[in-house]
Formats: structure tokens, C-alpha cells, sequence
């Protein structure tokens, strides 16, 4: 496992994670995750050579269906909660540059 | 107050109405929830309405479900069509689902009245509902105190009298340790015997809905209500559900209970360690067997914990950009800062906390360190309790380390995170988890046990809770609230 003392880039952490977080909060979750990861170390004491990862407790493989058109909500209906839109579009402000 | 299976009776015999119950609830509501905050949303109308027609159906002389006409209180992330689902927080404030989660087709199909939607810790992350972006949620037992959380509104709109039943989740323990909190019934059931479709998602391998009841019989019939594969959620499981009743009441000679040494730790309120102690005398009593058991990954199971769910999560509310729903900040001028505000303003502490985490463990060159290495100490959690499982039919243990803690006490996360202690690696295992009231402390505060069960053996864990709950006199102390 990584050194816990290894100090977390958590600007580029934020950036992945699509966070704007300010000046004091970075500082704030910087401090906390060092105590938190610094608990999590302990997991080092423990023998997993070997051990095979569990992602889902109650093993299931490849729940498959029959490939069929069936009825879904009205675009309106799914359209409605959101903050802006034009016409059946999602609207958001420009990704492109001109 | 009357309990499920009593206000189904009375119904029956004609004792009372739905419509004098549901009006008694939002009238008791009206009255005391000004002070516990249980509820986030009311849905006064449509609860009068649902009212009626179980009554209608009353005199038709049609065959009433076990459920028709109970008042129940929902955990705010449980999708209902058209009331508004927050999660406690302020990027869902005015989210209109515009659909059911399968959970509330079914109650709604067994004529169960939905009186309002319950504050949570914000997008069920903590252990106090203090994580709440509205308010926190306040203990019936005493208004200083947390109800516990993530589900603290069920929990304290049960133990208050604020409804008959509730629904909750439970991710790491935010069902188990908020009924032992307010001195109720609560049951998280095996991954996979309940739906999650329409549950917003928090870490998804370890989520999982239940009920919240005053007694054992009442949590039984909600959880008979809702068990049961779905074709929407591929993770629900497709086997039979037994009759969950019918197996209370079957007593508990000759049933092995484990005993995990590791769950009886030093620096625990000392009041639980009695009170579990002498819980485990009685089942003695009623005829069970008691072993020692050892789960030696207990230790690590809430570090594994702290990095799956956090990765998970990170994850999951990904979803939320201001886009297709919930709060967008203005004034973005292109769209990666517009997500980036929207996120920053529209989550709280706790949320962002566990965003960074997350992303941090599932950033590249720290995946296998950290999240790898936390799924092999799942699997190691998993083996613990399946060689458990060998020599006993149930654990029995407390569900929390301690009983409520005062509002504003725990600042520090971690010791917020060690709460679920506990509770935490029944869900890293999938298994059935139930906490039941076992006793009060010497202030008043209730005490919960935890019964821990072989996968889909909830009839297991209901039967040897209703035995211990015959037997003792818990569960028929209420609140007194002013």
C-alpha cells in the first residue's frame, strides 16, 4: 500500500472528481484524509497474497434478458426535472470553442 | 401505539378507521414533530386519500393485505412519483422522481399509506443524520441526542409514534444502528432479496432497503411486502421468499447462537456490554445453544469498508452535473466549470469527503494498492463469517459500540465512522443483519442487539428476535415526549 505520508495532489484529485472546492476546504479534506488513510494503513497488517477480490458479496454472472422493445417514460416526463432545456434537448452551456 | 398487526385487526373488527388512524398520525405529527424533525416532506393528501379506499375496500367487504391502511414514514432515497426525493441534499432539493421504486409499487399495491418522506444524512452518508442539508433529526428518548443515521427520520418517526413503520437503507449500517439508537425493530435484509430499483444509489455492492418497526411481527410483514426478485434490478436474487410470519412464533429450542469474540471491544459504553450480556442469557433461556465464534478480519473489515463505499460512491454521484436533474450553479462560462460548481455548491462536507476518497483510492497507481486490496479483505470478512456460520445458526452481538451521542459530539469523522463497527461487516459479507431493543441505560438511552444471519435466513433471524422480544419487556417502553 502507498505511504500514508505521501501527500495527496489534491488539486488533481478535485479536478477528477469535477469538485471547485476552495482554498480552505482543500485544506480541511487534505487534513482528513491523511487521518483517515493514515486508519486505513492498518490493512497493510493483513496477509492478502493470494486472496481473491470480492467486488459483490452474493456471486451472480450475466443476468440476461430477452433483447425487447418495451414501453419508457415520455421524454417530457424525463425532461422535467431538469435545470434547463430547449425543445427534447438538455440544454448547457457551450463545450466547443468557436 | 398500536403496532401493524394490531392496526390491522382493529380495522377488522371494526374498532377503528383508517381514516381516524392516518388523521391521528398527521395530527400526532403536526403535534410533535416540531421538535424530533423526523419528516422532510408530508403527503397529507394522498395519505387521506389512501386512507379512504382501504376503507372502501372495508366495506365492500374485500380481503384487506396485512398492510392496508398502515401509515408509514419513507426514507428520502426511495424514488415515489411525484413527491420529492432529496437524499438530504441540496443538488436534489426539488427533484421530482417520475417514477416508483419497486419498493413503493409494492406497498402501494398492499394499501399502505405513505404519510411523508424522512431525513436522512445526505445521500445516506453518516451515522447521526446530522449530514442532513435541511436540518438534523432529533432522538425521541432525548431531543439532545442523534437518532443515529443514516436513516435517523424512520428510526425516530417510529420510536416517536410518527408512523406504524418506515423504510430505510442500509449501506454500512444506517438501519441496524438507528433502530438501536431509537430503541426500535429494524432489519437489513440479504443483498439481493429486496429490490433497489429506484433507491438512489450510494455504494452499490453493499446498499440494500428495509424496514423499521416497533416490534419484530411488524418489521416481518413490511419485509414480506417488499422481498422479492425484480427484473429491474439484476442484482436482486430470483428465489422464493418464505412466509416471515409464520415463522415467528416457532421458538427457539436447540438453535446454535454464535457469539464473536470480536465484538466486544474495550473502550465500548459499558451499558451495552451489559445489556447484550444478559440479552444472551435469555436466549440461554428460551433454549438456544451459545458458542464462541472468531471473525478475525472484523478489525479490518471498516478500513476495507472506508475505501469500497467511498469508491463506490465516487462512482455513483458522478450522475449528478446539473444536467438532466437536481441544482446547477450559475454562471459557468463552459461546461467543466459548470459541473465543477455545481458539485462544489450542491454537496455538503461529509459527501465531498467521501467523493475525494473515492476517487483518490480509484485514481491510477492507487487502484490495487488501495481498492484491490480492500476487495481481497472483503473476501477474507466473507470466509470469517461462513466458518462462523458452521457452528452457529445466528450471531448475536451488539449493533453499535454505543447508544446515542449528544448532537454537535462527534466532529471528527473518523470517530463518526467507528459507529459502524459493527454493523459495517455484514455488509461487506451481504448477510441478513437485525437490531432489536435489549435494554435502556441507566439515563434511558436505548440499547440495541444484533442478530447476524446466514444468507436469505431472514425467518431465522425474525424467530429467534420475536422469541427474545416475547421475553422481555423492551419493546413496550415508548418515549416520553412532552
Amino acid at each position: 500500500m502507498p505511504d500514508p505520508r505521501t501527500k495527496i495532489d489534491i488539486e488533481h484529485v478535485a479536478r477528477l472528481a469535477r469538485l471547485d472546492l476552495s482554498e480552505p476546504e482543500k485544506e480541511r479534506i487534505r487534513s482528513q484524509l491523511d487521518a483517515i488513510l493514515t486508519y486505513i494503513d492498518k490493512l497493510r497488517q493483513l496477509d492478502t497474497e493470494g486472496v481473491e477480490p470480492t467486488s459483490h458479496a452474493i456471486p451472480m454472472v450475466n443476468v440476461m434478458r430477452e433483447d425487447e422493445v418495451r414501453p419508457c417514460l415520455p421524454a417530457g416526463e424525463m425532461l422535467a426535472n431538469a435545470p434547463e432545456r430547449e425543445r427534447e434537448f438538455f440544454r448547457v452551456p457551450k463545450i466547443i470553442e468557436e | 401505539m398500536p403496532t401493524i398487526a394490531e392496526l390491522g385487526a382493529r380495522y377488522r373488527s371494526g374498532e377503528t378507521t383508517p381514516t381516524q388512524v392516518v388523521e391521528s398520525y398527521l395530527q400526532r405529527i403536526e403535534t410533535l414533530d416540531p421538535q424530533v424533525r423526523a419528516y422532510l416532506t408530508l403527503t397529507r393528501e394522498s395519505a387521506r386519500a389512501r386512507a379512504e379506499a382501504t376503507e372502501k375496500r372495508l366495506k365492500a367487504g374485500k380481503p384487506l393485505s396485512p398492510l392496508d391502511g398502515v401509515p408509514l414514514a419513507i426514507k428520502d432515497v426511495i424514488c415515489t412519483k411525484g413527491v420529492r426525493t432529496t437524499c438530504s441534499s441540496k443538488i436534489l432539493e426539488n427533484f421530482v422522481p417520475p417514477y416508483d421504486a419497486t419498493v413503493m409499487v409494492r406497498l402501494n399495491a398492499a394499501g399502505a399509506v405513505m404519510l411523508g418522506k424522512t431525513n436522512m444524512d445526505e445521500f445516506a452518508m453518516g451515522s447521526s443524520t446530522e449530514n442532513s442539508a435541511f436540518f438534523p433529526t432529533r432522538n425521541p428518548w432525548d431531543l439532545a441526542r442523534v437518532p443515529g443515521g443514516s436513516s435517523g427520520g424512520s428510526a425516530a418517526a417510529v420510536a416517536a409514534g410518527l408512523a406504524a413503520g418506515a423504510l430505510g437503507s442500509d449501506t454500512g449500517g444506517s438501519i441496524r444502528q438507528p433502530a438501536a439508537f431509537c430503541g426500535t425493530v429494524g432489519v437489513k435484509p440479504t443483498y439481493g432479496r429486496v429490490s433497489r430499483y429506484g433507491l438512489v444509489a450510494f455504494a452499490s455492492s453493499l446498499d440494500q432497503i428495509g424496514p423499521f418497526a416497533a416490534d419484530v411481527r411488524g418489521a416481518a410483514l413490511l419485509l414480506q411486502a417488499i422481498a422479492g426478485h425484480d427484473p429491474l434490478d439484476s442484482t436482486s436474487t430470483d428465489i422464493p421468499v418464505p412466509d416471515y410470519p409464520a415463522a415467528l412464533g416457532q421458538g427457539i429450542q436447540g438453535l446454535r447462537v454464535g457469539i464473536p469474540s470480536e465484538y466486544f471491544i474495550e473502550g465500548m459504553d459499558p451499558g451495552v456490554e451489559k445489556a447484550v450480556g444478559a440479552a444472551i442469557e435469555v436466549l440461554k433461556g428460551l433454549g438456544a445453544k451459545t458458542e464462541k465464534v472468531s471473525l478475525p478480519a472484523t478489525n479490518y473489515a471498516l478500513a476495507a469498508y472506508y475505501l469500497i463505499a467511498p469508491a463506490e460512491a465516487s462512482s455513483n454521484l458522478a450522475r449528478y452535473d446539473g444536467v438532466k436533474y437536481g441544482y446547477r450553479a450559475a454562471g459557468g462560462k463552459d461546461l467543466i466549470q459548470m459541473y465543477g460548481r455545481t458539485r462544489a455548491e450542491g454537496f455538503g462536507p461529509e459527501v465531498k469527503r467521501r467523493i475525494m476518497l473515492g476517487t483518490y483510492a480509484l485514481s491510477a497507481g492507487y487502484y490495487e494498492a488501495y481498492y484491490g486490496k480492500a476487495q481481497r479483505v472483503r473476501t477474507l470478512v466473507r470466509r470469517d463469517f461462513q466458518q462462523a456460520f458452521e457452528r452457529g445458526d445466528v450471531l448475536a452481538c451488539p449493533t453499535a459500540p454505543n447508544v446515542a451521542f449528544k448532537l454537535g459530539e462527534k466532529e471528527d469523522p473518523l470517530q463518526m465512522y467507528l459507529c459502524d463497527v459493527f454493523t459495517i461487516p455484514v455488509n461487506l459479507a451481504g448477510l441478513p443483519g437485525l437490531s432489536l431493543p435489549c435494554g435502556f441505560t441507566q439515563s434511558g438511552l436505548p440499547i440495541g442487539l444484533q442478530l447476524i444471519g446466514k444468507p436469505f435466513d431472514e425467518s431465522t433471524l425474525l424467530s429467534a428476535a420475536y422469541a427474545y422480544e416475547q421475553a422481555t419487556p423492551w419493546h413496550a417502553r415508548a418515549p416520553a415526549l412532552p
